[in-house]
């Protein structure tokens, strides 16, 4: 690596009083022609140049960005990893991510706070405790950690848990996913960015795609805010505004774009040690390394494409929060925002080819796609390379809305949808 | 978050009402004729517009009954609300 970061550097540039560290990745002007264009430059666009340049070999790639890279899901989410997924199909590529992230800094070279700090799911009724159970059985039976903890265990493990049996909605246990935890959102663009800057990927940031130029079922080129660029295969990851770009190659995607929110509260002491859901009263919580809850709200229930979301919706979460965490009713909350999220009838991404030849689509991860980045790049680029899916995201497929093969995950995914 | 003109009851807050999705979209009327590809398409292919859309809402914690309504969806601000049955305003 031309640039390592390392103690030694650490150090070395402590001496000029840290101004002389080089820019992380490049600002080009686009070329006229690329052998890739992937459009958006989040976490998942960004992981897909890097796998594409590295186990593909696909140098003479792009990534399109119409704002900044990571201005958009990547970094509005409540920055959640987990893989406690319910059919065959999701377990292997939520845990395919997770095996990635357990050595992602390493590979990258960049620190981006992986920490393994445990996610736990809340039952407060009978069915969610019966859900839970045959998902953690489902889940061993798969290879990925699961416990079921009763309603002491769960105190132990979190004692600011309110487990009273006279509130609403009381726990009655949880499950446990030790290898889960969270990340730094940022950190993973910059790191996936300066990884696929490194090996001659260019990241052109303020630049929006307007059309694309198909002949016939061929894709020729995108038409941009920085003129038209030709290649032969695109692969677009534009999160909530996936239908967009579709609907500019005269196809329809099975999406919905809908704003989702999160909030954190004033930075206090540690007072959480891990990530609490719980699906049925719709209450996430975890703490960021700054010391602010970070709280993930729900989705509002129309489209909408304004990036802020209904009062409404925040007000229900943090009624629940409230409920079960007595201790943070005297707390601020500093800053709200929202997403647009893409969300599939299934609730399930598709990674796949379309029936227009080198148009690629990585989308609908609705409301939980950030835990899938780096597995999520790693297939799309052996979707985009070999135009050809990877075994673990063949049923991810666009063709499963025709088939009726799909990937049910409401609910079974352990978290409202 | 905004205030939506019931054609029955007036103006209510947003959270009154639940939104269907587009609008306009036909049941087949020979759905044993239907292929898979037309299924797929009636059943979950949306255009999910940024812009000026139209779709069905219903106001569930009012009258219940439906409605269609135009809308932008990159500003959330509301054209026009007709009632089921009548013709879609024209831009």
């Amino acid at each position: 690596m031309k640039n390592k970061y390392s103690i030694f550097s650490l150090i070395k540039n402590a001496f000029s009083q840290h101004e002389n560290w080089k820019q992380a990745w490049g600002d080009p002007e686009p070329k006229r022609e690329y052998e890739a264009i992937i459009i958006g430059g989040g976490g998942h666009g960004l992981a897909t140049a890097y796998y594409l340049a590295k186990k593909h070999n696909m140098r003479n790639i792009a990534v399109l960005e119409k704002g900044w890279i990571g201005g958009g899901n990547t970094g509005r989410n409540t920055t959640i990893i987990r893989s406690n997924y319910l059919w065959d199909a999701s377990a292997g590529l939520y845990d395919h991510a997770l095996k990635i992230w357990e050595n992602l800094s390493q590979e990258l070279n960049y620190n981006i706070m992986f920490s393994q700090r445990g996610v736990m799911n809340l039952a407060h009724n009978l069915q969610d405790v019966r859900d839970l159970k045959r998902r953690t059985h489902a889940n061993r039976l798969n290879g990925i950690d699961a416990v079921w903890l009763n309603t002491n265990q769960v105190k132990e493990f979190c004692p600011i848990i309110n487990t009273s049996p006279d509130i609403r909605y009381p726990v009655l246990g949880g499950t446990l996913q030790r290898r889960a935890g969270t990340a730094r959102h940022d950190a993973v663009a910059w790191g996936y960015a300066r990884g696929a800057d490194e090996m001659g990927v260019d990241i052109i940031q303020n630049c929006e795609v307007k059309g694309i130029k198909r002949n016939g079922d061929q894709v020729e080129g995108v038409e941009t805010s920085k003129g038209f660029i030709k290649t032969k295969k695109i692969g677009v990851v534009a999160a909530g505004h996936s239908s967009v770009i579709a609907n500019m190659a005269g196809l329809k995607l099975p999406l919905e774009s809908k704003p989702l929110q999160a909030l954190v509260s004033e930075p206090v002491k540690p007072i959480i040690d891990t990530v609490v859901m719980s699906n049925a009263v719709h209450a996430y919580v975890s703490q960021s390394d700054k010391g602010e809850l970070v709280i993930g709200a729900g989705t509002d229930a129309y489209i909408s494409y304004t990036q802020r979301g209904s009062h409404d919706v925040v007000e229900g979460t943090l009624k629940a929060i409230l409920e079960l965490y007595p201790i943070f009713s005297r707390m601020k909350m500093l800053r709200q925002w929202g997403g647009i999220v893409d969300i599939c009838p299934d609730a399930s991404p598709i990674i796949s080819k379309t029936n227009i030849k080198g148009l690629y689509f990585n989308c609908g991860w609705g409301t939980g796609g950030f835990k899938a980045t780096p597995g999520s790049g790693d297939l799309f680029a052996h979707t985009i390379a070999n135009d050809e899916p990877h075994k673990l995201n063949a049923a991810f497929n666009l063709n499963r809305f025709v088939s009726g093969d799909l990937v049910d995950e409401h609910g079974a995914a352990a978290v409202a949808h | 978050m905004f205030l939506i003109n019931c054609p029955y009851c007036g103006e209510r807050d947003q959270s009154e009402f639940s939104c269907g999705g587009e609008a306009h979209i036909v049941r087949p009327k020979q759905p044993t004729e239907l292929s898979d590809n037309q299924w797929a398409e009636y059943l979950f292919m949306r255009k999910n517009i940024k812009g000026v859309q139209f779709e069905r809402w219903n106001h569930a914690h009012g009258c219940r009954k439906w409605f269609n309504m135009v809308r932008d969806t990159s500003n959330d601000k509301i054209h026009a609300v007709y009632k089921m049955g009548e013709k879609p305003p024209v831009e």
